[in-house]
């Protein structure tokens, strides 16, 4: 488990106040895909979203980015250092993208372009957003690529994609993605599409390089093993809300929420080998129609009669919180 | 007996697809309804004679009587495009014809069996591929000599090996599929799966693709009469009225226009249709 | 570039027996003449003779092989036989035939390409209105037959407005103007089912394209709509359309057949037609072999394009 638990860096540098995002489905409806989440990344702090897939995390990374598909509504805050993203013109937005904010995806053969040299994709990265010319925009492109760990970047700068195993193409979107030293860096599953092998090794070069530039991380996973390893706090989604969040010790720990223990207990090891999904009794509420009351409630082991309304979120005895009526006797209320 | 069962599945799967067809397949079929009987009822459609020389109506402009106008031997311009039509169709449908049940079989074999089958059988058609396709046209034509007959032939050279290429990529991905693996557990030899399991199911593609290249084929069967190398005079032809239209271009456009018109929405009917059985019958898209 | 000069010359290794095929083929055709094909040439009163002279000088009564071996030889240095009606050397005739055809051809797939590719582009992207008009050119490029198109254009621009000449060639080292004047409604002929095809083809490949996740990762670095569009997503969608243009060449010197005879320039397709007629097989049978080699060769240069544009093509194959 991560020594750094507890360390918090210089204030927030992304906070989310009550996001949330409906996106239309077939048939006039539309789903609730996130419902209410409050968060706060610090500089130089990871904190880890994790979930189940389909619990809304990517699309919470999606309406950060302003990257949701056409026609999906947000409601909340999204304030990146104070500032609130939502409702910026297009073109500011897109100043902010891959400057303040970035993005490490999920399958680095996908997020590359293939006909591009990939050391010209991370030079583009750059003069997306300094006015510098090719040629130092080059070099440093060079130089990013030797500080992710690509031997020989020079020689290497020219070369397409698909001649990279897919750790050396993750290493290459990373550079892409820590090129403008942004204050907010979304990874959203950096390590799933990868060998066992080069996870941890990708996972230690991000904590490295974002703690050295004192970037804040969210780190999007459904694989507690990578929160453990490295991250300084940790939320849970479920079906589209934080159910708990805390510093990784603590909620590790002492987790308060049924649905994290489950989530604990369904994993083999801290260390095991592939991304298996955690497997709890029962299904996800369809989320066209949210439960008015707690989402969990209907596979929660521990579930009574009070679920039926919202829950209240609880300061735990940790520092975190919960929500969760099973704590409600027992703590007094967060705010 | 198993060929016209399997014949009447496909047909039966064709049909069942035309009612769910968009909007603009279902018109593209109408027209081609309405264009086919008009190629069969020819005689009874036309007013006049297409070949009755009339010269008191050399270059006269349409009127109610002669709709099209008529050309410069005085011949009536709408009777000569119903006859040229059921002319051009028959060409088209005989070449299409020709090269699908012979595409059929070779592109079926290929695509069920492959290995040296496919090699001995695809090899040779593609050597068909060299030559762009109105070249390899001529190319029979300047062998054999111009005619209808060699026409129809040469379309049909032209499609055979894009026929057989689509029924190849259809009857691999079919003979790939579980109850034809199931067909050959049961102990079916080869040619019982071939005929029951493979060739009914993969026969969608290579409908669309023949529905598609018909529509062409009414462009090149034109093109090649247009050129003296198709249908020979005195036969009504598209192609050989354009030809003949444009010494007479200024002074009586009708001529021109209406054989030119005739064509345009033979093709566009074919195309429609092509595209929207597309949807239907070709789900994996193995039609170019 | 040493992966690029492999590949380059795979695909130049790649291309000889494909002309040898072509050639065999094209070869054979005076030779699959049903019954005997001097006698075809010279009409029913010809003297035994004369006909025993014209074999000798064909060379028809050597073994097969041997009259391959050498008309491909004689081919391979310019020597193509000579004209069988004009006695002509045909080396010098398809010499002024040849620039005609490929002016033609080339300018017809530039202006398409030029016209094409924008036009699908902004079918991709562009909004309801945008697609409905490509769409609808579409259609009708692909129905209309190109040389009754062509003959309307001259219906209109030669005949209603006398802007242009209806027919007739000037070399363009005569006089450019002209040469432009009587080239440009051939070219617009040609081109006009062409632009269809590759407007289909970039609208198809770009909407394939713009759907890929790499759109998104190229958004969230920041980069330009513009950019992403015209630098990524075109060049992405770039390799299928040049593999249709090269398809496509194909099909327009077939049209180019066509269209130097409705529009009287005197190019190979013109000369092919012209002598098939005149049953004047060694001039069908060379302007056959000059029609199929360019087909090769822009096979060949498309193929080489594309593995330019797209570096998982000139890849393959290779470790």
């Amino acid at each position: 488990m991560s020594e750094r638990a507890g360390r918090n860096g210089g204030g927030a540098v992304l906070e989310l106040h009550d996001l949330s995002v409906r996106i239309p489905v077939s048939g006039g409806r539309w789903v609730e895909a996130v419902g209410g989440v409050t968060l706060t990344v610090g500089s130089a702090e990871i904190v880890g979203l994790v979930g189940e897939s389909g619990c809304g995390k990517s699309t919470l990374g999606g309406a950060i980015m302003g990257l949701l598909p056409g026609g999906s509504r947000v409601a909340g805050e999204v304030l990146l250092r104070g500032q609130d993203l939502r409702g910026l013109a297009e073109e500011d937005y897109r100043r902010i993208r891959g400057d303040d904010i970035a993005l490490v995806s999920q399958d680095p053969s996908a997020s590359l372009d293939p006909t591009f040299p990939v050391g010209a994709q991370v030079a583009e990265a750059i003069r997306n957003h300094r006015d510098v010319s090719r040629r130092a925009a080059r070099e440093r492109a060079v130089e990013l690529l030797r500080v992710v760990g690509i031997p020989d970047p020079g020689a290497r700068y020219a070369d397409p994609p698909h001649r990279f195993s897919g750790g050396m193409k993750q290493r290459v979107v990373i550079a892409a993605a820590l090129a403008n030293d942004p204050a907010v860096l979304i990874a959203d599953e950096p390590t799933t599409a990868l060998d066992v092998t080069i996870q941890a090794q990708i996972l230690h070069l991000l904590r490295d390089l974002t703690v050295r530039s004192g970037t804040g991380v969210l780190l999007i996973t459904h694989d507690l093993g990578v929160v453990a390893q490295v991250c300084d706090r940790v939320a849970v989604m479920y079906a589209g809300q934080v159910v708990e969040q805390g510093t990784v010790r603590e909620v590790f720990a002492h987790p308060s929420h049924p649905y994290t223990r489950a989530l604990l207990e369904s994993q083999p090891a801290a260390h095991h080998r592939s991304g298996d999904l955690p497997v709890i009794p029962g299904r996800v509420p369809d989320l066209s129609e949210p439960p008015a009351g707690c989402r969990f409630a209907a596979r929660c082991p521990r579930a009574h009669d009070r679920c039926a309304a919202p829950p209240p979120e609880i300061r735990t005895a940790g520092g975190g919180r919960v929500s969760c009526w099973l704590h409600h006797d027992t703590a007094r209320e967060a705010r | 007996m198993t060929t016209t069962m399997t014949v009447t599945s496909g047909v039966r799967r064709a049909r069942s697809a035309v009612g769910a067809l968009p909007r603009s397949a279902r018109a593209g079929a109408a027209i081609l309804v309405v264009l086919a009987a008009v190629a069969v009822l020819a005689p009874l459609i036309a007013p006049h004679d297409p070949n009755a020389i009339d010269s008191a109506r050399i270059l006269a402009a349409p009127d109610l009587g002669h709709p099209f106008g008529s050309d410069a031997l005085g011949r009536d311009v709408f009777s000569r495009t119903v006859f040229a039509f059921r002319t051009s169709l028959s060409i088209v449908f005989a070449a299409v014809a020709v090269a699908s049940l012979v595409a059929l079989p070779l592109g079926t074999l290929a695509g069920y069996f492959g290995g040296w089958v496919d090699q001995i059988i695809s090899r040779p058609l593609d050597m068909l591929l060299v030559l762009p396709a109105l070249l390899l046209a001529i190319s029979l034509i300047a062998i054999v000599g111009p005619g209808s007959l060699v026409a129809a032939l040469a379309i049909a050279l032209i499609y055979l090996p894009i026929l057989a290429r689509v029924q190849r990529a259809s009857a691999l991905v079919v003979s790939q599929s579980g109850f034809v693996e199931g067909g050959r557990a049961r102990g079916w030899s080869p040619l019982a799966v071939i005929r029951r399991h493979v060739v009914p199911n993969a026969l969608g593609p290579l409908l669309v693709q023949a529905a598609i290249l018909a529509g062409f084929a009414v462009q090149i069967e034109a093109a090649l009469s247009f050129l003296g190398l198709g249908t020979q005079p005195p036969t009504p032809s598209l192609g050989l009225m354009l030809s003949d239209g444009r010494d007479v271009l200024t002074q009586a456009p009708w001529v021109e226009i209406f054989p030119g018109l005739a064509i345009a929405v033979v093709v566009l009917a074919f195309n429609l249709l092509g595209d929207g059985l597309r949807r239907h019958l070709d789900p994996q898209g193995v039609v170019s | 570039m040493n992966h690029r000069l492999r590949f380059v010359l795979r695909r130049l290794v790649l291309t000889i027996p494909v002309l040898l095929v072509m050639s065999v083929f094209i070869f054979l055709i005076i030779r699959l003449v049903p019954g005997d094909p001097v006698r075809t040439m010279l009409g029913f009163r010809a003297t035994p003779a004369a006909v025993t002279q014209v074999r000798a000088q064909l060379h028809l009564d050597d073994p097969l092989w041997a009259q391959y071996r050498d008309w491909i030889a004689g081919v391979l240095h310019g020597d193509f036989g000579e004209d069988f009606v004009s006695k002509a050397p045909l080396g010098e005739l398809l010499a002024q035939r040849i620039p005609v055809t490929l002016e033609l051809t080339l300018l017809s797939m530039i202006l398409a390409v030029v016209a094409g590719v924008p036009l699908g582009v902004r079918a991709a992207v562009g909004g309801r209105w945008a697609r409905r008009l490509t769409e609808g050119f579409v259609v009708f490029g692909v129905s209309v037959p190109d040389f009754w198109l062509g003959i309307m254009l001259v219906l209109l621009f030669a005949g209603t407005l006398t802007w242009l000449p209806p027919s007739g060639y000037i070399p363009f080292t005569d006089d450019p103007a002209g040469n432009l004047q009587y080239i440009l409604l051939p070219v617009l002929t040609l081109a006009a089912a062409e632009t269809a095809y590759i407007i289909r083809t970039t609208r198809g490949s770009m909407l394939g394209v713009l759907g890929r996740p790499f759109i998104v990762y190229l958004r969230a670095k920041g980069t330009r709509e513009r950019s992403i569009v015209y630098g990524h997503a075109l060049r992405n969608a770039a390799a299928p359309i040049a593999t249709v243009v090269g398809i496509q060449f194909g099909v327009l010197l077939g049209g180019a057949i066509v269209v130097e005879t409705l529009f009287a320039l005197p190019g190979v397709g013109r000369l092919i037609v012209t002598a098939i007629n005149q049953r004047n097989y060694p001039v069908v049978q060379a302007g056959l072999f000059v029609v199929a080699t360019l087909f090769i060769v822009v096979s060949l240069i498309t193929d080489l394009v594309v593995g330019f544009i797209d570096p998982r093509v000139s890849d393959r194959g290779q470790s």
